[in-house]
């Protein structure tokens, strides 16, 4: 078996989320891991659009990727890399939030998964509140719910 | 009685609109259909001109990529599932989304009133010959698609735009037609703004009033009087701004969200009629293809039930007038052979899956002959009535719901056609969305024959400049096909799961 060499955080905004990368952090730095911090924006291949959203889906696809960035990853990722001594990274991707983080896990060899318990709905960037369970089903690596 | 002189007025009102609007539109029939009679043949027969020339470019396509629609299918449904997506271009426009986006704009009354329209005046033998429409279809619209993509615009601000215009005068410019390119774009523009106008809305309009009114009790019922049709028009119109003027996008995902369900109610609808006429399923089957080929009238009317068959196909599935190629040119891809791959499959599930069923809805039922209304919605409602009585209730919401969708499909392209004109303003937005909810009244209040007559006119002329470029440049789409198929088959493509670093 490859040994492992990050570990994924599912971040949405949500204070349980939070947590969970306080978690991360903790836990990369305990076994000298990297932290991947990761923001899914809900999107699915086979929703239906309009022409005009189409005509639109680049620019709304780089405005929600800066949004994600700026308001969900970027505090989060400047606190815990301002010791400096993990290696923390932020991913914004667009996807199904359970099957884009199993699949990010698979990208970065992660030891396993880590997301807070509760989601909040507020912004539209966050994850769905089901993600814990749909991870538990879907991921080959283990994962491990903040409260 | 005191609402006796608004009603009379308002009967008025349909009139005049109607009797204002046969003229203009008898006299455009009258240029866009100009027929050479084929007197030597049979008294009375005639080849329209327009119908040649969307068959031969259909024929000539298909010979020239050698069968591509044919081969381009398997993979065209690998793409749409996303095999050969890049996992980093999610969250943009996927060859699904331009499908379903362009299928939602062409699945519409084309292929309830179309197609009883086709066999009432050309009997069941206008059937195959759609299909045979629908197969050489799918390849024009693969070659449209892939133009699309290739010269698609790109605006300042990101946002992503392609069709006919663009491929008309870019890729003409290349080959050192520039001039020529420019005329054919602004050509192909105008002709998009009446098809917008005639096709893609008044059709629509009077189709849905009509099955409304219908389904409401006919002339004695609520939507029976002289006024209905300006009324009706006038909510629809209404409907319509509040997407496109009022920027109610919710209505408009609402709507494109049921026109898949519906779809798929019509094909289950016609499958019962099927399954409960299963004993007359291979009569009707050898009706269809005997009666193409040897019809009651002779030779003559071999002629006659073809042109009925193609040029319904044509309206229905619009190959060939370059306005899918307005809604494919969004999605994400490198390559833009894959959406001329995707794109065949379009007018396959219009013409070939979609008509077919109709058609043979309305063959085995019989109500084709039955002469007493005009061909239309009715042929096919009156079909679904002789299974389940409330059949037809449910088949006017699925054509309401279909004419709307359509509506808004032509008021983008119709915009498309507009800002290339006249360029990129609030102005010119504005104008013409004012103008196409208009348009919704003067449809849903006018008799058939004069909208059909415009809607058919000006939609075939999109065909004109739009063929004629893609011959001018169909060697480019044989390379770029060609030269994406040699690497798909080398390996050099792979999919995503297959691929490695």
């Amino acid at each position: 078996m490859p040994v492992s060499s990050s570990i994924v955080v599912g971040l949405d905004g949500s204070e349980a989320s939070v947590r969970a990368a306080d978690a991360g952090a903790e836990a990369a730095r305990r076994h000298d891991l990297r932290l991947v911090l990761a923001c899914v924006v809900p999107w699915s291949p086979y929703a239906i659009t309009t022409n005009e959203d189409n005509e639109r889906r680049s620019v709304d696809k780089a405005r929600e990727v800066a949004a994600a960035q700026e308001r969900v990853l970027d505090p989060v990722v400047a606190r815990l890399s301002a010791d400096g001594d993990i290696d923390v990274e932020g991913v914004v991707r667009h996807g199904h939030p359970a099957e884009t983080l199993v699949a990010l896990a698979r990208e970065h060899d992660a030891a396993w998964i880590t997301v807070g318990r509760v989601g909040q709905s507020r912004v539209r960037t966050l994850l769905f509140g089901s993600t814990p369970g749909s991870l538990i089903q879907l991921s080959s690596v283990p994962v491990l719910v903040v409260p | 009685m005191d609402t006796a002189p608004a009603t009379v007025l308002a009967a008025s009102f349909d009139e005049q609109v109607d009797s204002f609007f046969a003229p203009i539109s008898d006299f455009i029939v009258s240029i866009v259909f100009f027929a050479i009679p084929l007197d030597f043949i049979d008294e009375g027969v005639e080849l329209p001109l327009i119908v040649v020339w969307l068959v031969v470019a259909g024929f000539f396509f298909t010979i020239y990529l050698r069968g591509f629609q044919f081969r381009a299918f398997t993979h065209a449904i690998q793409l749409i599932r996303g095999r050969y997506d890049d996992p980093r271009d999610a969250g943009e426009v996927t060859h699904f989304q331009a499908l379903a986006t362009a299928v939602s704009g062409t699945v519409g009354l084309g292929n309830i009133a179309g197609v009883a329209v086709a066999i009432s005046l050309g009997g069941p033998g206008a059937t195959l010959w759609m299909i045979v429409a629908g197969l050489v279809g799918m390849c024009t619209k693969g070659v449209e698609c892939t133009l699309g993509v290739k010269y698609r615009n790109v605006y300042a601000d990101g946002r992503v735009s392609g069709g006919p215009m663009w491929y008309l005068s870019r890729g003409l410019a290349e080959k050192g037609m520039g001039t020529l390119g420019k005329v054919l774009a602004v050509l192909f523009c105008i002709f998009t703004l009446g098809g917008a106008v005639g096709g893609g809305n008044m059709f629509q309009a009077n189709q849905a009033f009509s099955q409304a009114q219908s389904v409401t009790g006919g002339d004695d019922g609520p939507l029976g009087g002289g006024a209905a049709g300006a009324i009706f028009g006038l909510v629809l119109a209404l409907l319509v701004g509040a997407v496109i003027i009022g920027g109610i996008r919710s209505i408009a995902r609402v709507t494109d969200k049921l026109v898949p369900f519906m779809a798929v109610f019509y094909v289950l609808a016609c499958l019962t009629v099927l399954v409960v006429n299963l004993s007359d399923v291979p009569e009707a089957l050898w009706a269809i293809v005997s009666q193409a080929f040897s019809p009651e009238a002779g030779f003559g009317g071999i002629v006659g039930v073809l042109i009925q068959g193609f040029r319904r196909a044509a309206f229905s599935n619009e190959a060939g007038l370059g306005s899918a190629a307005i809604a494919h040119s969004a999605v994400k891809t490198e390559e833009p052979a894959t959406e001329g791959h995707v794109a065949v499959l379009e007018p396959f599930i219009d013409t070939v899956v979609i008509c077919t069923m109709t058609a043979l809805a309305i063959v085995i039922t019989g109500t084709y002959a039955d002469d007493s209304s005009a061909p239309g919605v009715q042929t096919t409602s009156a079909a679904f009535e002789t299974v389940v009585g409330w059949f037809p209730l449910v088949l006017a919401v699925a054509v309401i719901l279909f004419a709307y969708s359509t509506m808004l499909a032509w008021s983008y392209y119709g915009l498309k056609a507009a800002t290339y004109l006249f360029g990129e303003s609030m102005l010119v937005d504005r104008t013409w969305k004012f103008i196409f909810c208009v348009f919704v009244v003067i449809g849903a209040s006018s008799a058939l024959d004069a909208v059909i007559g415009f809607s058919d006119s000006m939609i075939f002329l999109m065909a004109l400049p739009n063929i004629l470029g893609l011959y001018l440049m169909a060697g480019v789409v044989k390379r770029e096909i060609y030269g994406y198929r040699r690497r798909l088959e080398s390996g050099e493509i792979l999919p995503v799961a297959e691929r490695t670093g």
